[in-house]
Formats: structure tokens, sequence, C-alpha cells
């Protein structure tokens, strides 16, 4: 049955609160499909419920010094605000681009051999542009992560002798913060990358390098975990038939490792996630955690709301980047299973 | 001479094609077009066109970033041909890294930055000033529990303080502190900062010591009654709320926030401290200015016609300007909080709103123009508090002010403005103009700065131009 078989799907990928519906869809029991859409679906959304009323009744009750503490009605609005005012921007930069047509074909006109430079829109970065930037930031971190940890870890799990010579190393530099990281990582990138183009800004590389050390570590961990975990019989069947390394590798040990080595990039993914926004408030670096601090910094009275509306949207972009990393890491059981 | 140089180059890649020029009549009207528009030196050409156009210019969020603001929302600086980011910066330290390592080609500096970099106070550098930012912006705030405690002091007239409020009022409440075992710390925003010295003239005036830099001292409390430490402006607040400081002194509008916040009062103002502060500059690395001659004269332009525009009609358009510094990507700050400094309508203490017809100048009263005599005030400073550590002759005052200040920029870029009839020329100052005119301090020490030397021997408190 389809429906049934994409309703485990569901169930796999943390939308088990909508697997009760395709089920009845596909003609299942209903009163029990009920009950459990009830405990599914029922159980977080009153949840989530008592969670915005007593935000609501809760946060006019908290004074700071910029107002009362922003509800969930508020947020909402200045959620509005916001788009409002990246659509405005986007107006302001199509007029520039007309301003600067205009301008060239005058130049133009005066002077045939007149190349027009095309220039990109001088104004400022809005909201969405930030989560852009800190999406961007944290994949070219994540990515960079992953290229080194992969095999770091197949190395280690591979050998006995490489991981106990690496391990010391690992669990040093495992709990290092950021924050110790950043001065470092900004001052030898500033020092070794000097062109600084337009299209690869310094501020990128020095957050993108951040978020890579901060989120190797789990990865590395997991991929020897898995490595050093391949079922005995397998291997030995590869000896027996003579598999080179590489065939191994490839054949037996990355297939049954890739559960736990999805497992690891889940967890880097999340630390990335959480090491960029607090790399971007601390270094001023353009993304969501620049986004924070300015709003810090104003202290208008609109910046609270401003500042949980980010809040919020990290939280649900950590939770999708989760689902997404968990959805993989189903897949890959699956076929592990099956295969 | 680029359109020289393309002529040229066009004749000759015809003839190495082995084409004859002129040889068709389009060619020859297309030729004779470019003759006559050289000969008529017409203005948009490419000639006259900045070296570079896409600039990268940064700030503080401060009421006297406002030039900048405004050449880049009214058109100044594309009118300019400048393509120009504006970038908020989060401090005052990274302001000078970034300009020194060209991060930024030019940014909103403090006057003191400019010129330490040239006599070694802070980082080295050739950095040049071509044009002020604002005059009278900065205030000092005392936390509420200070204020309540040195109020009884104050005399009053009208059920009101009596302006100017002296420093003297605040010993008592000092001497309380150290009794307890606890310093008086107050903060300011940079070591070479307008607000630095401001702080310091008043405390000093009024009899309080804030202490000497030295070689063995970077942080200027030998000899300190007053601790002072550096926050970045948008924190003053904070930092002042979490009790780490008991006062501060720091540009608008995060003086009135302290009011909004209800966590401070500001007691005295730039202007009563000296009736004309030069507070900001626009700052640029001099070998940028050499290589960029039409790009900084572009620039320069830009910013007149921006803070003619922040002066005209009396103030008309201070509330459009308070609206748009409220923006979060400039000040931030509410608009109604930024429209008493902007409009002269201060307020102290909650409720005492008082006329401040001279704060947050920007083309009045030449305030955009570099004196030589503004950056002889601030090295005197640097010598009075020690981070000069040895004495100087007048001469060298005078040197070190003409090396870094550059009005003749100023003045090529404003006579090209008048020559277009887009300033009047009676708001550039005299080619010979050494300073803005009479001024008045809150100690009534009168400053020649022909004299930095004598202008020093009138301290009570401060090392001497013969040095201590």
């Amino acid at each position: 049955m389809n429906l049934e078989r994409s309703a485990m799907m569901f169930d796999r990928v943390g939308l088990g609160w909508l697997s009760p519906l395709m089920r009845m869809a596909g003609g299942a029991d209903r009163p029990t499909e009920l009950r459990r859409l009830g405990e599914n679906a029922g159980a977080p959304l009153l949840a989530l419920l008592a969670f915005l009323a007593l935000w609501q009744l809760g946060a006019s009750s908290v004074q700071t010094s910029l107002g009362a503490l922003p509800g969930p009605l508020d947020v909402a609005a200045e959620f509005g605000t916001l788009v409002d005012e990246h659509a405005a921007e986007r107006a302001k930069a199509d007029a520039f681009h007309a301003r600067q047509a205009e301008r060239d074909a005058e130049y133009a006109k005066e002077d045939p051999t007149y190349v027009p430079t095309p220039r990109r829109y001088t104004g400022r970065a809005t909201f969405f542009d930030q989560i852009g930037t800190s999406l961007k930031t944290v994949f070219a971190g994540f990515t960079l992560a992953t290229l080194i940890a992969v095999p770091l870890g197949l190395l280690c799990g591979s050998s006995v002798l490489i991981q106990n010579a690496l391990n010391p190393l690992i669990q040093v530099f495992k709990p290092v913060s950021p924050l110790a990281w950043l001065p470092i990582v900004t001052l030898v990138v500033s020092s070794m990358y000097t062109a600084n183009a337009d299209w690869l800004p310094t501020s990128f590389i020095v957050s993108a390098i951040t978020v890579m050390l901060c989120s190797l570590w789990p990865t590395v961990i997991n991929t020897a975990v898995g490595v050093a975990g391949v079922d005995r019989d397998l291997v030995n069947v590869s000896r027996v038939l003579r598999l080179s390394w590489w065939t191994r590798t490839r054949k037996i040990v990355l297939p049954s490792a890739m559960p736990l080595i999805f497992t690891g990039m889940r967890l880097s993914i999340g630390v990335g996630w959480m090491v960029l926004i607090a790399a971007e408030m601390l270094a001023q670096n353009p993304g969501l955690g620049k986004f924070v601090w300015d709003e810090f910094q104003n202290g208008s009275s609109q910046s609270l709301a401003r500042i949980m509306v980010a809040v919020l949207t990290i939280g649900v972009i950590g939770f999708v980047l989760d689902r997404v990393m968990l959805t993989m890491q189903e897949l890959t059981a699956r076929g592990d299973r099956h295969g | 001479m680029n359109l020289f140089v393309s002529i040229t180059r066009c004749l000759s890649a015809r003839l190495r094609k082995g084409q004859v020029f002129l040889h068709s009549r389009r060619h020859a009207l297309r030729a004779l077009a470019l003759l006559s528009a050289l000969l008529a030196g017409a203005t948009s050409l490419a000639a006259d066109r900045p070296e570079k156009q896409e600039l990268k210019i940064g700030f503080i969020k401060l009421t006297d970033c406002a030039p900048l603001v405004i050449a880049y929302e009214k058109g100044f600086f594309e009118d300019e041909g400048l393509y120009v980011t504006l970038e908020a910066q989060a401090n005052w330290k990274i302001v000078l890294d970034r300009v020194i390592d060209g991060s930024l080609d030019a940014s909103h500096m403090l006057p003191g930055q400019v010129l330490g970099s040239a006599v070694g106070v802070g980082p080295r550098a050739n950095l040049v000033a071509v044009a002020g930012m604002g005059v009278n912006t900065l205030a000092i705030t005392l936390g509420n529990g200070v204020w309540a405690r040195m109020k009884p002091t104050i005399p009053s007239q009208a059920g009101k303080p009596l302006h100017p409020i002296s420093a003297s009022n605040l010993l008592p409440v000092i001497d309380s502190a150290s009794a307890g075992g606890r310093r008086f710390t107050m903060g300011m925003v940079f070591p070479t900062s307008t607000h630095n010295y401001a702080l310091r003239y008043w405390l000093a005036a009024g009899g309080i010591h804030p202490g000497y830099y030295s070689a063995s001292d970077s942080n200027g409390a030998t000899g300190a009654q007053v601790q002072l430490s550096v926050t970045p402006p948008p924190q003053m607040p904070s930092t002042l709320g979490a009790g780490t400081i008991m006062g501060y002194s720091v540009g608008e509008p995060w003086n009135q926030q302290a009011v909004l916040k209800n966590i401070g009062v500001p007691v005295v103002t730039a202007a009563q401290i000296w009736s004309r502060m030069p507070e900001k500059v626009l700052g640029l690395r001099r070998e940028f200015v050499d290589r960029n001659p039409r790009t900084v004269r572009a620039l320069v332009r830009a910013i007149i016609r921006a803070e003619q525009w922040l002066d005209a009609g009396n103030g008309a358009n201070r509330r459009e300007l308070a609206s748009i510094l409220a923006r979060p990507e400039y000040v931030g700050a509410d608009a109604g909080v930024l429209l008493g400094p902007l409009t002269g309508q201060y307020q102290f203490e909650r409720g005492d709103v008082r006329a401040a017809p001279t704060m947050n100048l920007y083309y009045r009263s030449y305030a955009g123009y570099p004196f030589y005599a503004d950056a002889v005030w601030y090295l005197t400073q640097m010598r009075r508090w020690g981070q000069i550590p040895a004495p100087k002759a007048d001469a060298w005052y005078d040197t070190v002010a003409r090396q870094v200040y550059r009005p003749d920029i100023y003045r090529a870029a404003a006579q090209e403005l008048i020559a277009s009839r887009r300033m009047a020329a009676t708001d550039l100052p005299a080619a010979t103009a050494y300073s803005a005119g009479n001024t008045r301090f809150i100690d009534g020490i009168a400053f020649d700065a022909r004299k930095p030397n004598a202008y020093l021997a009138q301290f009570a408190i401060g090392q001497q131009g013969k040095g201590r």
C-alpha cells in the first residue's frame, strides 16, 4: 500500500502527527487512527497553544529598559514589518539600477567609448538577506567539516594505532568554544587572504572556518565508531575475496558505517548552526547573529520584538536542518536494512 | 585626459588594423564630436569622473554620522558619481583598524584617532582628515544614584539646577565612594576620543584629577580620582544600567537614551564645556587621497551638500533627519529620542528640557571645515594627559596639524560647488583662517592655537608644555 509506506516514512522523519491522516485516507480503522491523531498532533498543538498563552500573559509583566517584553502578537506584527522592509529595500534596489541604467545611457551619449560598469546595489542587507548569508555560511562550513571529518573518521576507525594516536588531539579540541577559535581564525585568515574579493568576503571565510572547526568532531567520532563496528564477518569475507582497500571501503565499510556517519553529520550541523550565530554576533560578520547584535545595540522600542523574530527564526531553521539530516539518516538506514 | 587617451587609442587601433582613419563620414563626425566635447570641457565626461567610484565607508551609530547617511539617502553620492556602501562599525577601535588596513575607504572618525596615528598615540599610520562631521554632539551623563546625591549641592535658578554644572559637585560622591573602598568609574569611547578629552576637561575644570597616561600606564589612570574605561557608544546605557560604570561621556542619542530608560541624567553638554567642540571628521588613508584625488573631492562635495541639507532652513530638515537616523541600519534608536538633540530641545533631568541651539551643528559656523586650530587643540589634550610623553615646540603642533588636516582638499571641493552655484562663497572661510574664531571654555581659559605651550601652562591639572 503506497499510502501506508509514505505514512511510515512520515513516522520516521518526525512528521508522525501527519501519518494517521494518511492512514485514514488509506482506509485504516478510523477510531484507532483518530486516537493516534489526538495523541500525535493534538498534544503538541495544545502544548504550543499553552506556551503562546503563557508567553502572552507573562511577557507584559516583565519590564525591561526597552519597555515590556513583547508577546507573540507583537512578534508576529514585527515579522510583518520585516517583510515590508525587505520589499521596500528591493524597490530601492530596483530604483538604484534604473538610475544607473539612465546614467550609463547619458554617459554613452556624451562619450561613445564609454563602457558601463555593472554595479551592485549599495543598500543594506535586510533580515531575509541575513538569513540567506547565514545559511550559505553554515553550509560552507559544514561541507568543509564533512570533507575533512569523514576521511579522518575512516582512518581512525580502521586502525587502532591511528585511533590511539589522534584520540588525545580530538578530545582536546572537541570542547573548544567558537568564541575561543574566532580571534585566531580572524587574524590568520585576514593575514593570509588579502584579496577580499566581492564574491568571497573575508568575513564569510572566517565564519565558515569557525563553523568547520567546531562541527568537525561529532562526525569524526561517529564515523570512527561506525567504521570500527563493521560486521567482522563482512570484513573477513572481504579478506577471503582479496578485495583491495578501496573496494572494501567503498563496498563494505562505508555502507555499513553510513547510519552512524549521518548521525554524526546531524549532530555536526546542529553544532555548526549554533556556533555560527555566536560567531556572527562576536565578529560582526554578516548574518542572523549580526542582525541580533545590531538590534541589541539600537535599543529602540521595536528592538526586542525584532530580536525575538530572529530567535524564533534561528530555532525554526535549526529544526528544519535537523529534520533534513534525520531524513537522510533514515533513508540510509533503510537502504542498509533492505540491501 | 582620459578622453584624449581614448581618442588616441581609437586612432591607433584603426591604424594598426590597416584602416584609414576618417575614411567615412561617420567616423569624421564622431571624431569631430569628441574633439568639440573636449574643447568645451563638458563636465560629466570620463576625465572628470572619480578614479574609484565604489567606496565602502564606515560609521558609528551616533547623530554625527548624519552627513554620510544624508549624502547616501538624498542621492548626493550618486550625483557626484560615487557608489557608496555605508557600514555600521561595532566600536572606534574597529573603525581605526579597518581604515588603516584598507577594508574601509573612508570613515566617520575621531579627530584624535587621525592625529594620534601621525604622532604615535595608538597605531602609527598615515591618515588625513578632509572634512568635519559634526560640532557639539556629545554630553556627559551620570547614573541616577550619583545624580540624586550631587543635585542638592548644585545652586538652583528658578527651581532648576544652574547650568553649566561644575564637576566639583561630584567631589563628595567620589570621596564617599573611595572612603567605602570603591572606585568611582566612568565610561568613554576610545583613548583618543573627543569624549575622553571632554570628560577629562570637565572633571579637571571642577578640580577632579582624571589621571595621566604614561609609557607604563596605557589606561591613563595614574593619579586618577575617577577611573575612566572604554565602552562602545551604543553599549553605554546598558553598561551604566549594569552598574559597571557610574557615568559616561558619549555622543547622542546615547545620553537621551539614559533619560528614556530612566537610568541616568545628562549633566553637561559639549557646547557647555567648549562653545564649539569639533567632534568628528571624515578620515582616510593619505595614500588613498594621493592616488584618488577626484574621488576624494567628489566625496567631500557630497558631504558638503549633505551638511548644507542638514542645517538648511534653520533646522527645517531635522525632523526628517530623525526619522531617517531612526532606521535600524543607521542609528536605530527611536525617532523620539533622536529628535531632542537634533532640534535643539535637550532633556537633562526628566522634565528639564532646555534649548540647546548650538547642539549638532553640521554646516553652520563652518562646522564642516577642518581648521588647523581644531587639530592643535586635540594635540594639546594628548600632551596635557600624557599620551604625548614629552614636551613639543609650538612649531611641532603646527606641522602635525598641517600634515593631517587637509583644508586644501575641502577648499578645492567647495570651490567646485561654488563655481556651479551649489554653495555660497560666504560659507567658505578665508584661505588664511586658522581657527573658527573666538570660542569659550567652561573654565574660562583662553585657547590660542598658535601658542599651544602657553595654553597648556594655564591648566592647574595637566602636564605642562615643559613636562613634569
